[in-house]
């Protein structure tokens, strides 16, 4: 049976690794678990729980900063940014929903580990855009922090950037400062609707390339815009290509008529006022269509960030001519597809070749363990960078103490 | 100087004809710079203060000769500094007089123009502001603006992960560069992200990014390019008390704005760029904004208005919006000539960058008074006020004896000063040589040496840019010994389910 160690505090956190590293045990660093079937399946022989590290200790809108113990839940914070009118700009998607558990879950410093951003992404950045600093215990049992309290340094090496997307194999995040920045005024959502894949990539890369400042860039292909639970009438049934205006009133007006002069030529298009809007970015940053318990939830669901303009040529390639159930945000470039029939390599040897040629990286986001043990889940990567990134590992947490193999066998 | 480098290693100076004859054979012609008068212009960077002729210059033209120069030095045991064009204030590109001076200035093509995909590809020696000027003609920029755009490149860019006066709104270089192409001290080339967000596996884009030179040699570079604002316009706003002036700055992004731009001056460096560049500046304020506002004109007309009613709030005196992109313009004329009006009024003068919360400005502004008067030396303040970056110029003679030290220890007391109030020793100026010595102000042994083994990971030798950043040099092989706390654990406590 894996045991549980559920520190208080840093001293704790820091107590709880030095026993694993005396003792030999591998720990599988957790917050409130939302994510934790991401990645190889654990392979290890205690889970050190950081949710226990709860509370913002530090938060100063006007300054636009805050800082948390990381175990801190999302909900707490964004509830307490809320209430100032701020917001964290990245947008952090909620991976409750996908894995079949409640929304809302989720703590801080899981959102931090695993660089979670939302449909934002292509205006304000990631999770790693707005970690300012931190404190943590690395894999050698010391406690260690890095960067500051203020949106601006440079002392040092960056070391927020890299516990961003380290998925908790480097150390365990104890406490973080976050940049937060002020909530926008006001959002509407100009709808292209009907569009084919490539031509919706077209319309975003259109829209992309406007001074209409867009802050969300998706397209929702006709099975999957039919399935969202608040379908906009307008589309019946059909594709919908959403692009996202925020800010201040008279401007978000001003702009919602020039991209409408943009992508008209493409297609019928439509408005979504403020309220559908919100409720249809929250959809899409949780990729609400492919949420377990629906239709594709037993299949293998994958994640590839590409090149935006190459988002349709992607899926072309990965599904052929039957084409698979799929997501596109990030104007084309985040490309969520879940396919079907994927065999016993869960559909890898295709994206994976679909994405050499297009450029970028997949992720194989949600498959039964089985296959996610069998199947490289993070993209694989060529022998220099794969040596250098083991050697990377290696300088946080020599004995491989944490979350080893989550990413990449080794690290 | 007060800087003590690395030890000049005496075997590795003895072998200089070789080393001379082994990189000229890897970059043919005058790719190589050996003679004293050629190599002088390389002797320091932006902090002049600073000089020390490097063994050997070698300019090399291709990512191949980049890697084979790393590779060569690596298995000689030669250590190497990396240079673009020199502006660094920080002295990250202080030569080593036993070491190679690799220049990068030869990398000065853009590689590729991708409208669709919003980036540029370039090689790490064209200039900040060359990316900006390749696509301007359709409308698009590059939005890190330093200072030194001119001159400064985008690979000193990357490895100082530079600033501007936008990046408030836009972000630093790190929030703006996507992939790039490295060559590892062994000579290894990897290859990092590309037109697409979030490279996959480790963000080491984002460790290289601010990493003065110490971790790689960037040879290429991904940055994401932005479509021009509909347009822009200013407001200068006047107070009698700096504490007005932050107050001003508080409301106005508790309002929820976040300007393009917002730039603070103290009266003397309103005064220094008031004389040289006539901007129309009021001359009987303490403290001087400049906050510009970007976007649709309708939303900048907007935001004006709220900046100019929360400005009266905060006891404004004086409240100027541009009226054309000439008087705009004019407006940051004065910020922008900042150092060089302030060089006018003094023989030298020394740049500070620290970062402070800003609700600390008036404290850290009384405080950099009083060691003014302490000192007996003059200061002007600029300061990025948004993100709380403080420039601190002390003006000081470097031809008067013992000026120089003085004026160091007044510097180093104003970056203790920004660390014991909450902030940071650098905001986008690099530690370099310059505040490597202060790194334990704001970071433990234990601290420093989590990021030292981090560059053990890189450059296991400790060839490349040693002296820079850390206070002091440790061996990878010592760095890395594991001391197990076994006895002192406190176990028991901890709750266990």
């Amino acid at each position: 049976m894996t045991d549980l160690l559920k520190p208080r505090d840093g001293k704790d956190a820091e107590d709880a690794v030095r026993w694993a590293l005396a003792e030999g045990k591998a720990l599988e660093l957790i917050g409130h678990g939302t994510k934790r079937g991401i990645g190889r399946p654990a392979q290890t022989d205690v889970t050190l729980d950081l949710s226990g590290l709860s509370g913002v200790t530090l938060y100063e809108p006007e300054e636009l900063v805050l800082t948390a113990r990381a175990g801190t839940p999302m909900a707490e914070i964004e509830a307490l940014v809320a209430s100032k009118g701020q917001q964290l700009a990245f947008e952090p998607m909620d991976y409750g929903p996908l894995f079949g558990r409640a929304a809302g879950r989720g703590t801080l410093g899981g959102v931090l580990a695993a660089n979670v951003s939302g449909p934002r992404r292509i205006k304000a950045g990631a999770a790693r855009d707005h970690f300012l600093g931190f404190t943590a215990v690395s894999g050698r049992g010391e406690t260690f922090k890095s960067g500051g309290r203020v949106v601006k340094n440079v002392t040092g090496y960056d070391l927020c950037k890299l516990m961003a997307g380290s998925w908790g194999t480097l150390a365990a995040l104890t406490e973080v400062t976050i940049k937060t920045l002020p909530r926008p005024e006001t959002e509407a959502t100009v709808a292209v609707i009907g569009l084919t894949d490539a031509a919706a990539v077209q319309a975003m890369t259109a829209a992309m390339g406007s001074s209409c400042d867009v802050s969300g860039a998706a397209h929702l292909p006709a099975e999957v815009a039919g399935s969202l639970p608040l379908a906009v009438a307008a589309s019946a049934g059909r594709a919908l290509t959403l692009l996202r205006l925020e800010g201040v009133a008279p401007s978000v007006s001003h702009r919602q008529v020039a991209l409408t002069e943009i992508v008209k030529p493409f297609g019928e298009v439509g408005l979504i006022p403020e309220q559908a809007s919100q409720a249809l970015w929250r959809a899409i940053r949780d990729v609400l269509p492919f949420a377990a318990g629906r239709v594709e939830a037993g299949q293998p669901l994958w994640r590839v960030s590409t090149a935006p303009a190459r988002g349709a040529e992607l899926v072309s390639l990965v599904a052929g001519e039957g084409g698979v159930p799929c997501l596109y945000d990030w104007a084309g470039g985040l490309v969520w597809l879940s396919i079907p029939g994927a065999g016993d390599d869960a559909g890898a040897t295709a994206v994976r070749r679909a994405v050499a040629a297009c450029g970028g990286h997949a992720t194989l986001l949600r498959a039964p363990a089985a296959l996610r043990a069998a199947v490289e889940p993070f993209e694989p990567q060529d022998a220099a960078l794969a040596a250098l990134t083991k050697r990377v590992k290696e300088s946080f947490d020599p004995k491989g103490a944490f979350n080893p193999g989550r990413i990449w066998v080794g690290v | 100087m007060s800087v003590a480098m690395p030890e000049p290693d005496a075997a590795v100076l003895a072998r200089r004809d070789h080393i001379v004859a082994a990189l000229s054979a890897i970059v043919p012609g005058e790719g190589v710079i050996a003679s004293e008068l050629a190599m002088r212009p390389y002797e320091a960077d932006g902090l002049t203060a600073y000089r020390a002729l490097p063994m050997v210059v070698v300019l090399p033209e291709t990512t191949e000769q980049v890697s084979r120069i790393l590779a060569y030095c690596h298995r000689e045991g030669v250590k190497v500094v990396p240079r673009g064009a020199g502006t660094s204030l920080s002295g990250g590109a202080l030569p080593l007089t036993d070491g190679v001076l690799l220049g990068m200035a030869k990398f000065n093509r853009i590689r590729e123009i991708d409208y669709d995909n919003r980036v540029v590809v370039a090689e790490p020696g064209v200039t900040n502001l060359a990316v900006t000027q390749a696509v301007e003609h359709a409308g698009f920029y590059y939005a890190p603006d330093p200072s030194s755009q001119i001159a400064c490149t985008i690979g000193g860019n990357v490895a100082e992960n530079s600033g501007g006066v936008h990046c408030l709104k836009y972000g630093m270089t790190t929030n703006n560069v996507l992939g790039c192409e490295l060559v590892l001290m062994t000579g290894e080339i990897v290859r990092i992200g590309g037109p697409h967000l979030d490279a996959g596996g480790y963000d080491l884009l984002g460790i290289i990014t601010g990493s003065e030179g110490l971790l790689g040699v960037v040879t290429e570079i991904t940055v994401r390019i932005l479509k021009k604002p509909e347009t822009a316009r200013a407001v200068l706003v006047g107070f009698t008390q700096s504490e007005d002036a932050g107050e001003c700055v508080s409301r106005i992004i508790s309002a929820g704005i976040i300007p393009g731009g917002m730039e603070m001056m103290d009266r003397p460096a309103i005064h220094a760029t008031e004389e040289f560049v006539h901007a129309g500046y009021p001359l009987d304020v303490e403290a001087l904004l400049i906050v510009e506002l970007d976007g649709p004109q309708v939303e900048v007309d907007h935001l004006i208005a709220r900046v100019e009613a929360i400005a009266r709030e905060c006891k404004a005196v004086t409240c100027k919006v541009s009226a054309s992109e000439q008087e705009r313009l004019l407006f940051w004329a004065g910020r922008k000539a900042a150092f060089p009006a302030v060089g006018r009024i003094s023989p030298d003068y020394y740049c500070m960058d620290g970062t402070i919360p800003r609700a600390k400005l008036p404290l850290v502004l009384r405080r950099i008074r009083e060691l003014s008067e302490r000192y007996g030396l003059r200061v002007a303040n600029v300061f990025h006020a948004g993100d709380g970056n403080l420039h601190p110029l002390i003006l000081y003679d470097a031809n008067k004896p013992g000026e120089l030290d003085k004026t160091e220890q007044f510097g180093a007391e104003i970056l203790k000063l920004c660390v014991e109030v909450g902030g940071v020793l650098t905001g986008e100026h690099g530690v370099g040589v310059e505040k490597r010595d202060l790194m334990p102000a704001m970071f433990s042994e234990i601290d420093l040496a989590h990021q030292q083994r981090l560059k053990c990971a890189f450059d296991d030798r400790g060839l490349l840019n040693p002296g820079k950043v850390f206070p002091t040099l440790h061996r990878c092989a010592e760095l890395g010994r594991m001391h197990v706390h076994a006895g002192r654990v406190a176990f028991p406590d901890i709750p266990r389910f």
